[in-house]
């Protein structure tokens, strides 16, 4: 009697059978959990399964596109902006896009912590049915980039409770959602009303997993169409896998050593700039991330606007960094430690694992500046603890992965983190022409000289210290054609991929 | 069984108290300020800064004195009302329904998988006591208990889904998605209750009972179903109860590598997220949980073996 069971069980094991990769579902894995379907929690999901849209959109390049808005023009004096919506469209609960359906979303959206409630807006109005204008209290040039940032998407009327709490992810997307299984799983199908027509994919999948060789596997197996995100190692090791296509792009995410520039030991230009020489960045670079990217600049050249061509790179001579501390009075203590005085070259190191890079990294940077004296000690916690130190000002040293990209023209995040500091970007420091160079690109003044200089001024005065540049990176089975590597994180092309022959 | 009854009834409200207080108090002495920790948990580590956790700070009232919100909380646990998510703004019974009930889908797929390996193995060693399979029990058992949860779902994985391409190597929502995390976790289990049957039953069949039926002219078959199982019964069922107790504790290794929507991925996020509510209530289920299991393993207990040694 045991022995049948023993033997059916087995049974239905082999009879299980490789039917698990649905035929007709493309199956899209990525490590981001779905929070709920509130854009301010996850609206970055629902932008990438093509289920909700934003008024802007952006191309590969980070150039902007008419989105839900045809096009958009802003007043003489730069403080109305007026968004022509398409006309046509509508959500998934079959009520029509207006500017006062927009109006709705985007004003809920300033209500909540975010990018839109830093903008300079006063008001959001609906002027006619398919026209929407934004009045700001100064002129606010990345605005429609601003817009296009997956927090200001735009979900029905209906999507929403009194509160404005979102209870539904009702998008206008080529895609509605069948079921939403919070955190891990979203199924959608094609909405045959959409705008540009119905997907040739009619159904998908998207499933939260965080663990990187999961992922791996998962793409190896076959059981996943698009998977998102590799581990170096995994990638290395799928490059070359019948039936994938292993994509990366370089990515606007730099691994970034935050600076109190504050801090006694800190203060001067100099010390930065020694500890700066003390990185080995090539070597860091392929050891962690396993690909040749060190930063000698804030910024890769896949950003041309904010890579300076020429610009004399962050060198790497633990040499000169041990020679221009002993210029600044630091002399090795007893245990090879540096002393200045009473002070002892002593810092903390603040990161957090959400990217399992980061401790790895932040161990490596130990040891290399344990080469010219200065002592660190890790620790490793909640990326809170950043802008909570930040705030309070016990913060020495903090290694973060910066993205640039929040919104496609990275003129957002040097305003709200380098003018002139800010949670995740310079702390203490005061550049007064940063600062007037870097409000006045936000306000439409200045072009790529004024970049240029911005730039310049951080790569002398460091306030970060640039370490690495990312890749992206992502799996893609060959059974499908179109799919797209977004350096922005915004799309994977969903709604134009169709399955091979 | 009445004394029984009303002894688990009693035991239930004081899991239910102890557990909120305690959750309650642990929660506040972790270190870090809340409102970070929560805003981290909500917008993630791109997103959080001082603006996004002053307004969390804001919306949840977190300023209020400690003792006011666990008073909040069990005014509303009295009208069973577990709150909303201080993360997804979801109420907690939802996720909870959806999480724990995952988790214990696992766990008892799990469970009736090592069933099937475990007792069969066990019983015929114990009848054989030192005999080859026995002996061949004790190597394989140990070896099996030693190999860390994730290696052996990792080995499974690259063996099942990727060499033989028989199952998903990961997932959520269709039957064959159990197989593998389920086994991942029975081989482990079966390895153990293997051993404890083989004990149990090896006790019996030494005992002199056992000798005189077989003195009497019964036939392996009829002593085994006679006088063998219903006498390693209440051994079995004991051990049995606690092994899905620290199932469930303990899938969160399995959960992970499989991205299986469990609770102990989602008590790690909320206790990191310092989701009160859904920490609480998380906490209050798995509490009673266990004195529900407890009383129905006593039940059980007591249906195999009446003789009225147990209250």
């Amino acid at each position: 009697m045991f022995i049948r069971f023993l033997s059916s069980a087995a049974l239905t094991m082999t009879l299980a059978g490789p039917s698990f990769a649905t035929p007709g579902v493309l199956d899209v894995v990525a490590p981001f959990e779905i929070k709920g379907a509130d854009p301010a929690l996850s609206g970055n999901v629902f932008i990438k399964m093509d289920v909700a849209e934003t008024l802007v959109n952006s191309d590969t390049e980070g150039r902007l596109q008419p989105g839900l808005a045809t096009e958009w023009e802003v007043s003489e004096d730069g403080l109305k902006w007026s968004f022509a919506l398409r006309e046509g469209v509508v959500f998934h609960d079959g009520t029509p896009l207006t500017a006062e359906a927009a109006a709705h979303a985007l004003i809920v959206a300033q209500g909540k912590p975010g990018l839109l409630e830093t903008a300079p807006i006063t008001a959001i109005e609906a002027e006619s049915e398919h026209r929407l204008t934004i009045t700001l209290a100064e002129p606010f040039a990345p605005l429609p980039a601003f817009l296009s940032e997956y927090r200001s998407l735009i979900y029905a009327p209906s999507a929403y409770d009194a509160d404005g709490n979102v209870t539904a992810a009702v998008g206008t997307g080529a895609y509605r959602v069948t079921r939403l299984d919070p955190p891990l799983r979203l199924d959608v199908e094609a909405f045959a009303a959409h705008w540009q027509g119905e997907a040739a994919i009619r159904q998908a999948s998207y499933q939260a997993v965080g663990r990187a060789e999961t992922r791996a596997l998962l793409a190896e197996s076959g059981d996943a169409d698009y998977v998102f995100n590799l581990d170096p190692a995994s990638m290395a090791r799928l490059t070359g896998a019948e039936g994938l296509e292993v994509m990366s792009v370089p990515t606007p995410r730099s691994l970034l050593i935050k600076v109190n520039a504050g801090h006694p030991a800190l203060a001067q230009p100099e010390a930065r700039a020694a500890v700066s020489m003390a990185i080995d960045r090539e070597g860091l670079a392929l050891a962690i991330l396993r690909y040749p990217a060190g930063a000698d600049q804030i910024l890769p050249p896949s950003l041309p606007d904010w890579h300076v061509e020429g610009l004399a790179p962050l060198p790497y001579d633990p040499e000169a960094a041990r020679r221009q501390l002993a210029d600044l009075g630091w002399t090795p203590g007893p245990d090879g430690i540096l002393m200045r005085d009473e002070e002892r070259f002593a810092l903390t190191l603040t990161t957090y694992p959400d990217r399992p890079e980061l401790p790895l990294s932040a161990a490596v940077l130990q040891q290399m500046l344990a080469e010219i004296g200065v002592e660190i000690t890790i620790d490793s916690t909640n990326s809170s603890e950043i802008p909570a130190r930040h705030g309070d000002g016990s913060l020495d040293l903090a290694l973060v992965a910066r993205n640039f990209a929040l919104v496609p023209d990275p003129i957002g995040t040097f305003l709200t983190d380098y003018a002139p500091t800010g949670d995740w970007g310079a702390m203490n420091w005061e550049n007064e022409e940063f600062s007037t160079l870097i409000r006045g690109l936000a306000r439409g003044e200045g072009g790529q000289a004024e970049r240029d200089r911005a730039v310049t001024i951080l790569q002398t005065d460091l306030p970060v210290i640039p370490v690495a540049w990312y890749q992206q990176t992502a799996a893609v089975s060959k059974g499908v054609i179109g799919a797209v590597l977004d350096p922005y994180e915004r799309s994977i092309g969903l709604k134009d991929m169709r399955w091979a022959e | 069984m009445m004394r029984l009854l009303g002894y688990r009834a009693m035991q239930a409200l004081l899991v239910a108290l102890l557990v909120g207080v305690l959750t309650f108090l642990m929660m506040q002495a972790l270190p870090g300020d809340m409102a970070f920790r929560i805003a981290a948990g909500r917008y993630g580590y791109d997103m959080v800064t001082a603006g996004a956790a002053d307004a969390v700070r804001a919306e949840l009232g977190l300023d209020r004195p400690a003792l006011q919100a666990f008073g909040l909380w069990f005014l509303d646990l009295l009208r069973l009302d577990l709150g909303t998510s201080v993360l997804s703004g979801a109420p907690v019974i939802d996720e909870i329904r959806h999480q724990l009930g995952a988790s214990l889908q696992l766990a008892g797929a799990a469970l009736i998988l090592s069933l099937l390996m475990g007792l069969p193995i066990g019983i015929a060693a114990g009848l054989r006591a030192g005999g080859w399979l026995d002996r061949a029990l004790l190597v394989g058992s140990t070896a099996l208990r030693s190999v860390p949860q994730f290696l052996m779902g990792l080995i499974l994985i690259v063996l099942v889904s990727i060499q033989l391409g028989w199952l998903p190597a990961a997932g959520h929502g269709r039957p064959e998605h159990f197989i593998l995390p389920a086994l991942t976790l029975a081989l482990g289990l079966a390895a153990a209750s293997a051993r404890i049957t083989r004990d149990a039953m090896a006790g019996v069949a030494a005992s002199p009972f056992y000798a005189f039926g077989r003195w009497k002219g019964l036939s392996e078959g009829q002593m085994l179903r006679r006088h063998g199982l219903r006498n390693i019964g209440v051994a079995l069922i004991t051990f049995l109860g606690l092994q899905f107790a620290m199932l469930v504790e303990g899938v969160v290794v399995v959960e992970t590598i499989f991205g299986w929507p469990g609770i102990g991925h989602a008590l790690v996020h909320a206790i990191f997220g310092r989701d009160v509510p859904m920490v609480q209530g998380t906490a209050l289920m798995l509490g009673l949980g266990f004195v529900a299991l407890n009383t129905l393993i006593d039940l059980a207990a007591h249906r195999i073996d009446p003789r009225g040694a147990r209250p």
